[in-house]
């Protein structure tokens, strides 16, 4: 590899990027759109919930249990009722997500240790289910849990006690910003990559290209490294902002950070230019980059939980980039860890992006046929 | 082979794609410090010659020899050594003038100092000095075509190839850049150049004439249109439309062209040729004077190509 030709493809794809605004725009502005979207937006520890109240036994030990989980927060009382048939129906209109039922026998069942309230959830949204089961979790004064009704399903007291470690608060920011890093690069690195030649050979500069002595190689690392540095510059600007509008720790060292992102970069662009190699027009490279970014954002275990998925996609998703680098990143900015280690997954990586270059240096021919 | 003084040589040259035969067994030879001009319509297969020539495409069949070198086995030695310009201005739109040169210096391993020089030196010959910043994307059709021609002898290539490099210009910038490649021939810069224009084919001191991928005349102009002296009537009457229609596929008529409101014919070797005109006009009764006049190229790419099909259509496919 000659370091005169090398540096040359660099300082054009630069130039070039320079007078390109909009790909300038996307640099900065999709980090900062993303991180506000998914900082703001995404709330997986739900709050204010509607919630239907129906205390039929009206006692003061039946207002003081509605009034416990009116402080919790997570629910907020938007209908009351006298019957349950009524909370039935207001949440089938979808007035309300959560009805809380106390039954007229409430001092009797609880002295006697019976299930005395029931919380009717609506299912259709898994995340409000889960907010509501922890409501149903909270202990009554004589230590007996409520009742989760979804399917008159009996849940008792929490006697196993849960201690999160590493997001005490369980704020979700604190989870989805360090992933967020990995999907933002993911989009924007494979996109930049993924049409880097084949634009070249829509505006007819490959065939000028392919008649100088520059080198498959030298042309693939030439496009690679300057999209290598804005990779950088993006992970720092997401988390510089999680850092200021987010309070998301950096527990391990920031170099490991910087490192595990460089090595996500760099699997990345390599993959974009594989798609370069084989896509015919921008289109195209477009729609396949999309083919390899949904599955990235879905199975990664950025969205849903890695343990929770099915063997077969669990292999699939040990294939995608973005698995190994969750992994890394959770370890090292909220667990800690060094990046030794969570060795397995920077290995992977590794091997990944050689595999990726490689078969883009040998898919691509200096011929036209 | 006539080995050293020919840049280019090739025998039995020939690609196919899929059932097409683009290239049809090509024999060349492209003496040095030469402007060489491929002649021939849209689809002759110039394109995929020169691209066969230069090493970016595999021949299906054939030998070549460019400076010496095995083709496409050495293309990689050849590139530091050609220039090459596309059909297609291939330039980078985004990138300046002197960005644009500054980047094919170094692609072309041009050392950092000789590049400089020779970057300053191409803006002014080019005529950029006025604007060295502008983006090749912003520029006319002339311009660009200027700086393609800045950028492929960048690197004071021995041979140049240019595919069509005039097509998108207006005759005063094809006239300069005709000058420019002349002043190269000159310095010894070996030249092959593909056109379909007829004045531009006329320019070259040798020519090579395509027709469907086969290579159908060679030679200089003047010996090209020599081998035609004679044969050339043109005939002069008030009524063209009809006279073509008298003369077309008669004994003695090889092809009829209008020209204007005249008829150029082109007929068989031989004396007869005037008195078998006008003969032929007084049996359909139309007036008319008949003369010899001199070949010209489109002529000789008449005759060339009539063998392979009917004959005067073909004339059409060029322009003069």
């Amino acid at each position: 590899m000659n370091p005169r030709r090398l540096s040359a493809v660099m300082v054009k794809e630069l130039r070039q990027l320079r007078r390109d605004r909009v790909t300038l725009a996307m640099i900065i502005g999709i980090p900062l759109m993303q991180l506000v979207l998914f900082g703001y937006a995404i709330n997986l520890n739900l709050r204010g919930l509607s919630a239907g109240i129906a205390d039929q036994a009206n006692t003061a030990g039946s207002r003081a249990v509605v009034m416990d989980l009116l402080a919790t927060g997570v629910i907020k009382a938007d209908v009351s009722a006298v019957a349950p048939q009524q909370l039935m129906d207001s949440l089938r209109r979808g007035e309300i997500s959560v009805g809380v039922v106390i039954q007229p026998d409430f001092e009797r069942r609880r002295s006697e240790g019976r299930e005395a309230v029931q919380v009717l959830v609506d299912g259709s949204d898994t995340v409000v289910q889960s907010a509501a089961i922890q409501l149903a979790q909270m202990p009554l004064d004589n230590s007996r849990a409520l009742g989760n009704v979804t399917g008159l399903r009996e849940v008792t007291a929490a006697q196993i006690s849960v201690i999160s470690f590493y997001n005490p608060e369980r704020r979700s920011a604190v989870n989805i910003v360090p992933g967020l890093v990995g999907v933002i690069v993911t989009m924007t690195m494979v996109l930049f990559t993924g049409v880097a030649i084949v634009r070249e050979r829509e505006r007819g500069n490959m065939e000028l290209l392919m008649a100088t002595p520059v080198s498959v190689s030298e042309l693939m690392v030439g496009k690679v490294l300057p999209y290598a540095a804005i990779g950088l510059v993006q992970t720092t600007v997401i988390l510089l902002v999680g850092l200021w509008l987010f309070d998301v720790p950096i527990r391990g060292s920031l170099f490991d950070v910087y490192v595990a992102a460089l090595l996500l970069v760099l699997a990345n662009l390599t993959m974009g230019l594989l798609i370069s190699t084989k896509a015919q027009t921008q289109f195209q490279a477009m729609q396949m980059t999309f083919f390899v970014f949904l599955p990235s954002i879905l199975l990664s275990g950025f969205m849903f939980p890695f343990a929770g998925m099915p063997r077969v996609v669990q292999w699939i998703a040990e294939v995608l980039p973005l698995t190994h680098f969750l992994r890394l990143i959770r370890g090292v900015m909220l667990r800690g860890a060094a990046l030794v280690e969570l060795w397995p997954s920077v290995l992977a990586l590794v091997v990944f992006t050689t595999v990726m270059m490689a078969a883009a240096i040998l898919r691509f021919r200096k011929r036209l046929d | 082979m006539a080995g050293n003084d020919a840049a280019v040589s090739a025998r039995g040259l020939t690609r196919q794609f899929g059932k097409l035969v683009a290239v049809d067994r090509v024999d060349l030879t492209v003496p040095r410090s030469h402007v060489y001009g491929f002649l021939g319509p849209n689809g002759s297969g110039k394109s995929t010659t020169i691209r066969m020539l230069c090493g970016l495409l595999t021949p299906t069949g054939g030998q070549i020899e460019v400076l010496g070198l095995r083709i496409p086995q050495q293309a990689e030695a050849l590139r530091r050594r050609i220039g090459y310009m596309t059909q297609r201005f291939s330039l980078f739109e985004d990138l300046s003038v002197r960005e644009n040169l500054e980047f094919l210096a170094a692609a072309h391993d041009v050392p950092k100092e000789r590049a400089r020089q020779r970057v300053d030196e191409l803006i002014a010959l080019y005529d950029f000095a006025d604007r060295p910043g502008q983006l090749a994307g912003t520029m006319s059709g002339g311009q660009k075509q200027r700086l393609a021609l800045a950028g492929a002898v960048i690197h004071e290539p021995e041979l140049l190839f240019l595919d069509e490099p005039t097509s998108a210009v207006d005759p005063e910038s094809r006239r300069n850049f005709w000058e420019r490649l002349f002043e190269l021939a000159d310095d010894g810069v070996t030249i092959l150049v593909s056109t379909h224009l007829m004045d531009e084919a006329e320019r070259c001191h040798r020519l090579a004439i395509l027709d469907r991928g086969r290579l159908v005349a060679d030679g200089t102009p003047l010996e090209l249109t020599g081998a035609l002296a004679g044969r050339i009537v043109e005939v002069v009457t008030p009524e063209a439309r009809k006279a073509q229609r008298a003369l077309s596929g008669r004994p003695g008529v090889l092809s009829v062209a209008q020209i204007g409101s005249d008829l150029r014919v082109l007929t068989p070797p031989g004396e007869a040729a005037l008195s078998n005109l006008r003969r032929l006009l007084e049996d359909a009764g139309l007036p008319g004077h008949v003369a010899v006049v001199a070949p010209n190229l489109e002529d000789v790419f008449v005759e060339a190509t009539r063998k392979r099909e009917g004959g005067a259509d073909t004339a059409g496919r060029l322009q003069a």
